[in-house]
C-alpha cells in the first residue's frame, strides 16, 4: 500500500515540488518550541478567513445585490434556505471573530518585537492584510442593506467627500451615483465577493512566504537560528509539523467552542454583532438614533470625531484617523531598543505598552457612546482627545524611550517550552 | 508581567459601570418563552385577529407558524387565513402602504422584524403604555413612542379582559412577535448545546494528542 502512495508521491515530485514544499512550509520548517497563548492568533485568523471564504460562497448563491431585493433576500436566507441561519451567523460572527483575532495576533507583534529586522516586510504584508480587511469589513456591510448599514457607509463616504478639491468627484466615482443607491450595492457587493478577498489571499499567501523565509520570532525574541546543532537544525526548533499542526487543534477546538457559544446561544453579540437598526430596511429619510460604524472601527471612530472641525472641514479628522493607522505601518523602524520582547525591555516600554491597550480599548468604548456624553464626570470628547494623544504618544516617543530604557540580558537559548 | 497585566485590568476596570435608561423610558420586561407553545399559540391568534389589519409580516409563511407552533394546519387556514392565500404564502396584506400613509400620516411598518428591531421588550412596554390624550387625533398618546400615529388597537381586549389577563395577552403577543422575528431561535439553541457537547468529547483526543506528541521537547 506505502509503496503504492510512494510511488504516486514520486509520479506527482517529478512534476511539481510537492514533497519538498510540504517539507519547506512544514514538517522541516523548524520554529521556536516556546511559543506561548498568543501564538495561536496567526493559526486562528486563517481558520477565520476560511469561514469567511466558504461560508460567503453559500451566502451569494441566495443574495440578491439589489437595492429592492438585497434586505429580503437575506431573510430568505435566513428562514427558507435550509441552515440559511447558519450560514448568515457564521459570516456576521465570523467578521467580529476575525477582528478579535487579528487584534490579538497584531499584539503579539507589539509583546514580542515581532515587526523588527528581518521581520519588517512580514509586518507591512500584515498591515496590508490588516487595511484591506477595514475595507472588505466596510463593504460588507452595505449588503443586508439594512437602516445601519446605508447610514454607516453615508457617514464614512462623507469623510471622503470632506478631502479637499477632489472629495466630491471621489465620492461621486466610489458610489457610482450621487447618493448611496442600488449602484453602491452591486459594486460594494463585487468588491466584497471577488476583488478584495482575491487581494487578501494574495497578501497572506505572501505573509507566510516572507515569514518562512527568515523563521519565527518567539517570546523571549531570541533568534533560533543562531544556535544550530550539528545537523543544521536550531536548538531550539521543532518541526512545525506534526509538533504545532497538533498543538494548535487545541486552539482551534478551543476557538470553535467559544465561537459557537456565541453563534448559537447570541449571536446578535448584545447588539454588536448584529446591530438593531440594521432589523429595517435602509431608509434615506429615517436616520437612526446613534449612527455608530461596528465595534471594530469604533476606536478610529472615536478619533474621527475627537478632532474639531477646522475652517469649517471635517477633513483634520480624516487625516488624524488615517495617521492613527498608518503609523503602525513605521512601527518597525520606531523601534529603537537592541532587545526585541517586551519581557526584557525597561519598564517605560512595558507602560507604554499598556497606556496603548488601555487608551485603544476606552476609544473603542467612546466610539458607540454619544459625542456629547460623559464617561466617570469627563465629557467625552475631551476624554477621546486625550486618549488620542496618548495612543500617538506610543509611537512618536517610542524612537526615545526605547534608545534610553535599560533592557535586561537576553539569554541564548529560549525560555520555557509550551507543554 | 502578570503586575503589567493586573493595573491594565484595573485601569479599564472603571469603565464596566454602565449607566442604565435609554432614550429616558424604563422599559417593562417582556415575558418571553420561546418554549411557551400555548403563549405563541394565544400569541399568533391575536397578532393575527388584531395587528394583520393594519400591519403586514411579509417574511412569515403560515405554513411555518403551523409547524412551529404545532397548529394542525388546517386550523391555521380556518382561523388565521382570511384573504384566500395559499398556506406556503406570507402574511402579506394587498393595502398599498402610500393609501396607509395619507390615512394614518405614516404607513404601518412591516411587524415581522420589530422584535428584533426595537427588542421584545420595547414592543411590551409600548403595546401597554397607552394612555388617553385630547390632542392626539386617535385620542390616546403613548409613553414609549411619543406621538404615535396608531391608535390604541387592543382596547377593546383590555375593556373585555382584567388587567393580569390582559398583560398576560400582550406578554403573549410579544412573545409570538419575538418568535416571529427569529423562528429559528429555539432550534439553533437546542443544536448549539450539541455542538458544545460535540467540542467537549473532540477536546478529550485532541488534548492529550498534543500532550503526547510534546513530550519529547525540552
Amino acid at each position: 500500500m506505502s509503496k503504492f502512495f510512494s510511488n504516486i508521491m514520486g509520479w506527482v515530485d517529478a512534476r511539481f515540488p510537492a514533497t519538498e514544499t510540504f517539507e519547506y512550509h512544514m514538517s522541516k520548517y523548524y520554529a521556536p518550541k516556546n511559543f506561548n497563548f498568543w501564538y495561536f492568533f496567526g493559526v486562528l485568523s486563517m481558520v477565520v478567513l476560511v469561514n469567511q471564504l466558504v461560508t460567503g460562497i453559500w451566502l451569494t448563491m441566495s443574495y440578491n445585490p439589489s437595492g429592492e431585493g438585497a434586505f429580503d433576500s437575506v431573510e430568505y436566507i435566513m428562514r427558507d434556505v435550509d441552515y440559511g441561519w447558519l450560514l448568515r451567523y457564521l459570516h456576521s460572527t465570523g467578521a467580529s471573530a476575525f477582528f478579535v483575532v487579528v487584534y490579538l495576533h497584531m499584539f503579539r507583534g507589539l509583546l514580542y518585537g515581532s515587526y523588527k529586522k528581518p521581520r519588517e516586510l512580514i509586518w507591512l504584508f500584515g498591515m496590508g492584510i490588516y487595511l484591506c480587511l477595514m475595507a472588505e469589513g466596510f463593504f460588507g456591510y452595505l449588503l443586508p442593506w439594512g437602516n445601519m448599514s446605508y447610514w454607516g457607509a453615508q457617514v464614512i463616504l462623507n469623510l471622503a467627500g470632506a478631502i479637499p478639491f477632489v472629495g466630491g468627484e471621489l465620492v461621486q466615482w466610489v458610489r457610482g451615483d450621487f447618493l448611496i443607491s442600488g449602484a453602491t450595492l452591486n459594486r460594494f457587493f463585487a468588491l466584497h465577493v471577488v476583488a478584495i478577498p482575491l487581494v487578501l489571499v494574495a497578501l497572506v499567501f505572501l505573509h507566510l512566504v516572507a515569514l518562512h523565509h527568515v523563521g519565527s520570532n518567539n517570546p523571549d525574541g531570541i533568534e533560533i537560528k543562531k544556535n544550530k546543532g550539528p545537523d543544521g537544525v536550531p536548538l531550539d526548533g521543532i518541526p512545525f509539523h506534526p509538533y504545532y499542526t497538533v498543538h494548535d487543534l487545541v486552539g482551534i477546538v478551543v476557538f470553535l467552542a467559544v465561537f459557537s457559544t456565541v453563534i448559537f446561544f447570541f449571536p446578535d453579540g448584545g447588539g454588536y454583532f448584529l446591530e438593531q437598526p440594521n432589523f429595517e430596511p435602509a431608509n434615506p429619510l429615517k436616520t437612526p438614533a446613534h449612527i455608530a460604524p461596528v465595534w471594530y472601527y469604533t476606536p478610529f471612530y472615536a478619533m474621527l470625531r475627537a478632532v474639531p472641525s477646522m475652517f469649517g472641514s471635517a477633513f483634520p479628522g480624516v487625516i488624524v484617523m488615517g495617521a492613527a493607522i498608518a503609523i503602525l505601518f513605521v512601527l518597525p523602524w520606531l523601534d529603537r531598543s537592541p532587545v526585541k520582547s517586551i519581557r526584557y525591555k525597561g519598564w517605560m516600554s512595558k507602560v507604554w505598552l499598556a497606556i496603548l491597550v488601555v487608551s485603544f480599548v476606552v476609544l473603542g468604548y467612546l466610539g458607540v457612546q454619544p459625542s456629547n456624553g460623559t464617561t466617570l464626570g469627563i465629557g467625552n470628547t475631551l476624554l477621546a482627545q486625550m486618549l488620542t494623544a496618548l495612543y500617538f504618544a506610543y509611537f512618536i516617543l517610542m524612537p526615545f524611550y526605547t534608545s534610553i530604557e535599560k533592557c535586561k540580558p537576553v539569554p541564548d537559548r529560549v525560555t520555557g517550552g509550551s507543554h | 508581567m502578570k503586575k503589567l497585566i493586573l493595573s491594565v485590568l484595573l485601569v479599564l476596570s472603571p469603565f464596566t459601570v454602565q449607566a442604565a435608561g435609554h432614550g429616558g423610558v424604563e422599559l417593562l420586561h417582556a415575558p418571553v418563552n420561546a418554549q411557551d407553545k400555548v403563549s405563541l399559540q394565544n400569541g399568533a391568534k391575536l397578532f393575527v385577529s388584531y395587528c394583520l389589519g393594519c400591519h403586514t409580516a411579509k417574511y412569515m409563511r403560515y405554513e411555518r407558524i403551523a409547524s412551529d407552533l404545532q397548529i394542525e394546519p388546517k386550523l391555521v387556514q380556518e382561523y388565521m387565513m382570511f384573504t384566500g392565500d395559499k398556506l406556503g404564502e406570507q402574511m402579506n396584506t394587498k393595502t398599498d402602504p402610500k393609501d396607509q400613509a395619507k390615512w394614518f400620516g405614516a404607513a404601518p411598518p412591516d411587524l415581522t422584524l420589530e422584535a428584533r428591531l426595537r427588542g421584545a421588550d420595547w414592543v411590551y412596554s409600548y403595546l401597554l403604555g397607552f394612555y388617553p390624550d385630547d390632542k392626539r387625533p386617535f385620542g390616546v398618546n403613548n409613553h414609549v413612542f411619543q406621538d404615535v400615529a396608531m391608535p390604541h388597537v387592543l382596547a377593546d381586549l383590555e375593556k373585555q379582559q382584567k388587567p393580569e389577563e390582559f398583560k398576560q395577552s400582550v406578554g403573549d403577543l410579544v412573545n409570538f412577535m419575538a418568535y416571529m422575528a427569529e423562528p429559528i431561535k429555539a432550534e439553533r439553541e437546542r443544536l448549539g448545546v450539541f455542538v458544545l457537547i460535540f467540542l467537549g468529547i473532540l477536546m478529550i483526543p485532541v488534548w492529550f494528542l498534543n500532550k503526547e506528541y510534546w513530550k519529547d521537547v525540552k
